[in-house]
This record gives structure tokens, C-alpha cells and sequence, in this order.
């Protein structure tokens, strides 16, 4: 193992190489003749936008599918990695973008449920506790899951990958859950882990970081490699257009002026969770303007879903003024009433919540669109209305997928949260809740999507987006509050919420003690 | 070589309509090696079973009669099944469906009364199946228990109901003392449709119930809302629909057609009120449901398929001396290959080469 930094890839031999892989799909090329080396002691980016064939290219490099053509190549050995434990037993971790914790369970057990068992509870326990200190990524070993943030979380992730103490180690897009102060915290344990002579292997979108972050960079394009270029040579602009393949649009800002009336009104809601892990609501009220987007910003699990599920009314309130629409006491409503008068909402989970998997787009369309779309009539299904939703949809927001009217579960990420975008807004909703709008979605896809809230508030919408991109935020919003705990702080002008005092708000800070010198205690080690 | 099942992108139709043939083939070859342990000529036994019964007009009618009260709960049950509510108790909505209508037949025995019996007493059958039914699903939707266990304890409990009256209050007081009801007159039994063979008007009726429930779920919000909130219940709710209603729903409309299969199997092939008067309807109809696809025109052809192993069972009980328990052996087999099977409408088999390393 070198601690002499990072070392010059061409002075040594490479770890891992895939050598012309390519993953067929039926006809379809999830990967198409890639070739990548990866280097011990350096950060290797992979880029591309969703559907590009980053997952297929990392699943098999850890053994969870063969490819159809190509081979891997380990310490310049051919291999063939029949699945991940023959990955983890070659060295070779993963950090997926899904956690797979148990809830119910304390932090060393999930960790040991992750292990080949061949040492005991409290010696795995004791390895545990060194690797997490060695690190600087402390875990309270005794506390169940549930009870952790998202970022603690993912901290358990990263250190049952170390356990296995591994030469390479591919973190999945491991930024998105994170507050900035947690992403710098990660960035130091990384930083560290390629001095100490392991090869990482980074999928991002964020193109700041991996300019920050990373050595090399490697681009694909529909399964295709673009390039391997250095990404500290190049701009974040030039590594998105290599990703997209065209210029990326910048996002026009809005030239609404905020009415004086609010047509979203959020009256001190407070409301039990229904899920015993749950998050309460504690007294929160805001004002949402036709003409303004107002972000949400905050660590997932703070109380986002509980507060999506009260506006939405799939959760009802006790009392109707807790939500008020355009002036309409809603809170006792439906969602199926708040949806009649004028209300439109995008859940996070693109699959099973804000569509039915493998159901056809029509069908989901109709999902939403039975409340106020005159796609029923008596009772039966007006099919070709159904159909026209679909085919309005797909033209507007570029909707692309490989027939007219798929099973939702066959679109990618960013191509069906345009559709469920799409569908929402093409009905020219009053009010638009959204929550996580370009969660895990493409460059590309993403910025139609954040034109589209944009432009919608300027016909005179009230948009509220819940996010936990900051950059999202401070890029669509006019104002950004933020929830920790249940609670929603006072919102603040988007132009003076820098990113360390939302950062801070995140945290748990007040507003008022929301100063520099907080940082450590707030946010915690 | 190791098999894997591997995820589909979309579901595959050509395996959702292949499957139930692959899962009846399944069935056949090890209905055969049955048949061999047992020491009879599978060729022949599975003639018996399954061809001869086609051959003459008299059984081809029977197929219908017991295809019929099949097909009816096939129908209700599917909803339910779409739904994600597992009323298995079907068996038990169709007794008290039968013992409700029959209560018009008896009081009205002998009384001169109109043609308004027979009506009056389908009624009385579908709400007594209703009736049955909605207590495993206030149960489920008040308390959260379990409807499989409720739905399927009921089914004894309606069994001894069924019992107890045709023993006590309701046998028949000019009978020779036989645990059955007086025999109904004219104006309380389903009309036959021919001159022979016992083929009713309630053959019609499930007929007229297939086209129904098949627009119903393809073309209606409300089969809509069934798919939906069993496919994906987070959408569901997210749509606005209440995943408590429905259980409601689909069981008030799984026991009316339980119920009604019931009183029109009593007012019709039967005659009757008695023990007995149910071969198992309640639960074959799962297997049709499930063999159907849960979709109103393969349940029509899966209760004509399982009906048929009724009559064939009889036929081989006959001529073969094989044991009538056979029957229920084979429609056992078939659900579990049906339900095997149908694994493979997701996802599909490889056979993965364990290439040898290279050096």
C-alpha cells in the first residue's frame, strides 16, 4: 500500500480493466464495447447520464452480471466473476445508491448480516468500532437504524464496505443524500482511502465534485465510451456536453412577479406520523404565491414525506384550514378533491408512487388524470383521451421511449419523471408540489424539468419543490425554507441563502445562531 | 451450468397466455406417473379423464352445469384477488348463499305462491353471500386481521350452519327423515333450458356475468381502481383511491356471486337444500381464477377445463376404479404449476455457462 498520494497512472500497472465489454438486452446495448482501466491510488469518475450504462458497466464489475461480450482483467489476469461474493473476495466493494439496511436492526448487526460470518459478534464488533474511528466515520454501533439520518446511514455503507478492507471500492452516486458539510466529510475519507493506494470508482452527476474530487474521468453515451479525459482540465460545461452530447440549455429564470395573494396557505400543520419510524410535523405554515417557486431543502427523513403526504391529502388533516387551496380550506379533503381544484403533486418515488410499475403509461396517465381530466366518462375510461394524455406528454417534455404506450417500469429514470412531470403540468395546475423533481435523473432531463416548474410559476402557479439538491434549489427557487425535525424554518430569499447557512439550517441550526462558527457543533463529527 | 432467473423488462404476453397450457402439460405428464404407480395405463386414464367426457352430448351438458358455479365465483374471487384481498372463503359465502335463498323456498313449500320466488330468492342468495363475506372484511379493514384465516374459518362455520337447519328446523317434515329440506316446488327452481340433462338458466347467467366483469375491469375506473390498488397500492392511494373500500367492495361482490352460484346450485341441479351440495366449488374456483389468469374470458375456459376434470373423475372412478380423491390430487398439482409458471411471465430462465477461469 503507497501513502505517497496520488501516483501517476501511466508509472503503474492497472487494478481492474474491462476490456470491451458489452451487455446485451435482447437487442438493446446497454454496453457497447467498453474499455476502462482503473488505477490503484486514484479516483476514477464515471459519467453519464441516465441510461447511459454506468450501472450495467459497475454491476458487472462486481459480479452481479456477466457480460455478453469482453472481459474483465484483474491485476492484468483475465477473470470471470461468477458474483458479488467472488467480487468482495478479490477486493472489490460496492456502495449502492440504495441503502439496504434494516430498519429494526442496530448498526453492527446490519453490518455483520452483511459478512461471511467466519468471526464472532464481538470481534466483528470490536473491528467495527476501529475501522469507524480509523476513518473518522464514527457510528454508534448499538443504535438501530431507524433512528439514524440518511447521512449516518450511508456511513455504515461506506464502513461495511472497508471491513472487507478493499483494493477497489465503487461508491454509486454516494453525494445525493448528503448535506454539503456531510459531502465535504466524505470527501476527506476518500481523499484518504486513495492515499492509502485503493482505486475508487466514483459515479456522479454532479461535475463540480468530480472536477473536485477525481483523477480521471470516464464518459459514457448510450452504452457507448465518449471519452477518458482528465476532468481537472476540463470544464463542467464541457464534461455535460460530452455527457449529453449537445449543449445543455441554460435554464431561463422566470419573469413572474409573485402575487400578493397566496394560493398555497400552510396553517401551523401538525401530524403523527403513520409509520412508526415516521417523522412528526410540528407547527409549520408558509405561504406559497402564484408566481413564485418556494424549495424545501433538508436531509431526507426530516419530515418531507410526511409533509408531501398532508398537502397531497393522502394523508388527511383533522382540521381543513391546516392546507388552504386558492383560498379553499382543504386540509379534511382528498386527493382526488384538492386535485379538482387545481392541485397537481409529484411524489419522490417515480415507481409505485407516482406511477403503478407495470402498468402502461395510459393507465398512469389516468392514475392522476381521473380526478380533473375528462378521461371518464359514466364510469368507463375514455381510452383515447388516455392516449392523448400520453402522446401530449411525450411530445412536450421529449418523453423517449421504445413504443407509444410502454409499461411505465420499461422507461428510464429521467425519461419517465419527465412523463410524470409532464402529466402534471400539461394540466396547468394552480398548485404544484414537488418533491424531488430530478432525483437520480440525467443532466439533460433535468433541465427540461426545472424550465418546465420555472415556466409554469411564471404563468402564475404557486410551485412548491421539496429537494435535497441545493444546487436545484438555488438555481429554479425564489425562496427556500428548510425542515429538520418536523419543523419548517422561516423561508429566505434565495439569493442570500448561501449554501454554509442552509447547510447549517439542515443541521438543526436556528437561523439566528446560523454563523460560522456553529459548524461543528451543528452539524456534528 | 446454473439456472438463473433473470428480471424482464416488460412483461411477457406470449408467457401470461403460454403459461397455464405449460402448467396443464406440467400436470398431465405427472398425473401419468400417478396413474402408473397406481398400476393403470396412463393413456388410458387420461382418455377417460379428459377426452371421453367431450364425446357425448349428456356429459358435454354436465361440463356446463358444473363449469357454471366454477366460472361465477372464479369471477368474484379474481377481483378480489386483483385486488390483493385474498377471500379464500368462497366455499363458505356459497353455503350461506344457498342456506339465505333457500329460506324463501321453504316457507313458501307448498303455499301456492307466485313466480316471485325464485327472483326474490336469487336475491336472498347473493346477499347472503354478502353477508358472509363482509365479516372477514370489516374484520380486516377495523381490526387488520388476516382475511385468509378468517374467510377460510368461516367456510366450517357456514358448513355447520347449512348442517344444523337441514337436521332441525328446516328438514322436511313429510320426508323419511333424511337431512334435507322438502324438495322445492316450480315456481323456487331455476328452469332447465332442455328437455333432458339438467342444463339451467343460470348457465346464462354466468355467461352474462363473463361479458360483464370483462368490461368491467378492462373499461371501468372502478376495475380501474381494482388493478391499481393491487398492483401498486402507494399509486393507488397516491390516485385517490382507498385501498379499505375496496376490500369492502370486492368482497361484497365476491360473496354475491358466491351466493348466487350457491342458490342457483341448489334451486337448480340440486333441488334441494341438503349437506353435500358443494363438491368443492368454493375452492376450486381459486384454481380456475388463478388458471384463468384472473381475467374474466380465461376463467371462462378454466372452469370448463376444471369442470371437466369433475366429470372425468367420475367417469375413471367408474370404469377405472380409481379414487375420486384423485380429482382433487390433480387440481392441487395444477394450481401449484400454474402459480410456478406464472413466475415466468417476469422473469425468465438462463442457463449460465460456469465458463472454466482462465489461466
Amino acid at each position: 500500500m503507497s501513502d505517497q498520494g496520488p501516483v501517476s497512472s501511466a508509472a503503474r500497472a492497472p487494478l481492474l480493466q474491462a476490456i470491451g465489454i458489452t451487455k446485451l438486452y435482447g437487442s438493446f446495448r446497454a454496453n457497447d464495447d467498453v474499455s476502462i482501466d482503473l488505477y490503484p491510488g486514484e479516483i476514477h469518475a464515471l459519467l453519464g447520464e441516465n441510461g447511459a450504462g454506468k450501472s450495467t458497466l459497475v454491476k458487472t464489475m462486481y459480479g452481479l452480471i456477466q457480460p455478453s461480450a469482453g472481459e474483465l482483467r484483474w491485476l492484468g489476469e483475465t477473470i470471470e466473476l461468477s458474483g458479488p461474493s467472488d467480487a468482495r473476495a478479490r477486493g472489490i466493494a460496492m456502495v449502492f445508491q440504495h441503502f439496504s439496511l434494516f430498519d429494526n436492526l442496530t448498526v453492527a448487526e446490519n453490518v455483520a448480516l452483511g459478512l461471511d460470518g467466519s468471526e464472532t459478534f464481538a470481534a466483528m464488533s470490536a473491528r467495527l468500532a476501529q475501522v469507524s474511528r480509523d476513518y473518522g466515520l464514527p457510528l454508534d454501533l448499538k443504535r438501530e437504524v431507524w433512528r439514524l439520518s440518511v447521512g449516518e446511514r450511508q456511513r455504515i455503507e461506506i464502513v461495511r464496505a472497508l471491513m472487507q478492507n478493499p483494493k477497489l471500492l465503487i461508491l454509486d452516486e454516494p453525494t445525493a443524500v448528503l448535506t454539503p458539510q456531510e459531502a465535504d466529510q466524505l470527501f476527506t475519507v476518500l481523499e484518504r482511502l486513495r492515499g492509502e493506494g485503493r482505486a475508487l470508482l466514483y459515479i456522479s452527476h454532479k461535475l463540480d465534485e468530480v472536477k473536485r474530487l477525481c483523477d480521471t474521468a470516464t464518459i459514457l453515451r448510450g452504452g457507448k465510451k465518449v471519452a477518458t479525459c482528465n476532468p481537472r482540465s476540463e470544464t463542467a460545461a464541457s464534461m455535460a456536453r460530452m455527457m449529453v452530447g449537445a449543449e445543455i440549455g441554460e435554464v431561463r429564470a422566470s419573469t413572474a412577479r409573485a402575487t400578493t395573494v397566496p394560493r398555497l396557505l400552510i396553517r401551523d400543520l401538525s401530524m403523527a406520523p403513520d409509520d412508526p419510524h415516521g417523522t412528526y410535523l410540528r407547527n409549520i405554515s408558509l405561504e406559497v404565491f402564484g408566481g413564485e417557486i418556494l424549495g424545501i431543502a433538508g436531509v431526507a427523513g426530516n419530515g418531507q414525506d410526511e409533509l408531501f403526504a398532508a398537502l397531497s391529502g393522502e394523508r388527511v388533516s383533522k382540521h381543513e384550514d391546516n392546507v388552504i387551496i386558492d383560498g379553499r380550506a382543504t386540509g379534511n379533503l382528498s386527493v382526488t378533491q384538492r386535485r379538482k381544484l387545481g392541485a397537481a403533486f409529484v411524489p419522490e418515488e417515480r415507481l409505485g408512487h407516482g406511477t403503478a410499475p407495470r402498468m402502461k403509461l395510459s393507465e398512469n396517465a389516468l392514475l392522476t388524470g381521473h380526478a380533473a381530466s375528462h378521461m371518464v366518462n359514466h364510469g368507463f375510461i375514455d381510452r383515447p383521451a388516455t392516449l392523448k394524455a400520453v402522446d401530449n406528454t411525450t411530445k412536450t417534455f421529449d418523453v423517449r421511449k421504445a413504443k407509444r404506450d410502454p409499461e411505465a417500469a420499461s422507461l428510464s429514470g429521467g425519461n419517465l419523471q419527465k412523463f410524470i412531470v409532464g402529466r402534471e403540468i400539461l394540466r396547468e395546475p394552480g398548485v404544484l408540489v414537488v418533491s424531488q423533481p430530478t432525483w437520480g435523473v440525467d443532466a439533460g432531463a433535468a433541465a427540461v424539468i426545472r424550465q418546465a416548474l420555472i415556466d409554469l410559476s411564471s404563468r402564475g402557479s404557486a410551485v412548491l419543490v421539496i429537494s435535497q439538491d441545493l444546487d436545484e434549489l438555488a438555481e429554479i427557487s425564489d425562496r427556500i425554507a428548510v425542515m429538520f425535525h418536523g419543523t419548517l424554518s422561516e423561508p429566505v430569499v434565495a439569493a442570500d441563502a448561501t449554501r454554509e447557512k442552509l447547510g447549517l439550517l439542515m443541521g438543526g441550526a436556528s437561523p439566528e445562531t446560523a454563523s460560522v462558527e456553529e459548524v461543528s457543533h451543528a452539524v456534528g463529527a | 451450468m446454473q439456472l438463473v432467473l433473470e428480471k424482464r423488462a416488460e412483461r411477457s404476453t406470449f408467457i401470461a397466455l403460454a403459461s397455464p397450457v405449460l402448467a396443464i402439460a406440467l400436470t398431465l405428464v405427472t398425473m401419468s406417473i400417478f396413474f402408473l404407480m397406481l398400476g393403470k395405463n396412463p393413456v388410458t386414464a387420461l382418455y377417460v379423464y379428459f377426452i371421453e367426457p367431450l364425446t357425448d352430448s349428456y356429459t358435454l351438458m354436465e361440463i356446463a352445469v358444473k363449469a357454471s358455479p366454477l366460472i361465477m365465483i372464479a369471477i368474484g374471487l379474481s377481483l378480489c384477488y386483483l385486488a390483493n384481498v385474498w377471500n379464500i372463503g368462497a366455499e363458505g359465502q356459497f353455503l350461506m348463499g344457498a342456506v339465505c335463498g333457500s329460506y324463501l323456498a321453504v316457507v313458501t313449500n307448498g303455499t301456492g305462491a307466485g313466480p316471485w320466488v325464485l327472483p326474490a330468492m336469487l336475491v336472498m342468495g347473493a346477499f347472503g353471500g354478502t353477508l358472509w363475506a363482509m365479516i372477514p372484511a370489516l374484520c380486516k379493514t377495523r381490526f387488520g386481521a388476516n382475511e385468509i384465516l378468517t374467510s377460510l374459518m368461516l367456510v366450517y362455520v357456514a358448513d355447520l350452519i347449512l348442517d344444523y337447519l337441514v337436521r332441525g328446523p328446516w328438514r322436511d317434515p313429510k320426508g323419511p327423515n333424511f337431512p334435507t329440506t322438502a324438495s322445492f316446488d316450480p315456481v323456487a327452481t331455476v328452469p332447465t333450458l332442455m328437455e333432458f340433462g339438467r342444463l339451467h338458466a343460470g348457465v346464462l347467467l354466468t355467461a352474462l356475468l363473463v361479458v360483464v366483469a370483462a368490461i368491467m375491469l378492462s373499461r371501468t375506473i372502478k376495475g380501474f381502481e381494482i388493478r391499481v390498488v393491487g398492483a401498486a397500492p402507494r399509486a393507488a392511494r397516491f390516485a385517490g383511491f382507498s385501498s379499505e373500500k375496496l376490500v369492502i367492495f370486492t368482497f361484497a361482490v365476491s360473496g354475491a356471486l358466491a351466493g348466487l352460484a350457491g342458490i342457483i346450485e341448489v334451486a337448480g341441479p340440486v333441488g334441494v337444500l341438503q349437506p353435500g351440495i358443494s363438491p368443492g366449488y368454493g375452492f376450486t374456483a381459486i384454481i380456475v381464477a388463478f388458471l384463468g389468469r384472473l381475467n374474466p374470458v380465461g376463467i371462462l375456459v378454466a372452469g370448463l377445463f376444471l369442470a371437466l376434470t369433475f366429470i372425468g373423475g367420475e367417469g375413471a372412478q367408474i370404469s377405472m376404479k380409481v379414487p375420486l380423491d384423485l380429482t382433487k390430487v390433480f387440481q392441487g398439482i395444477l394450481l401449484f404449476y400454474v402459480l410456478a409458471c406464472d413466475s415466468l411471465i417476469l422473469y425468465r430462465i438462463r442457463l449460465v455457462a460456469a465458463k472454466p477461469k482462465a489461466a
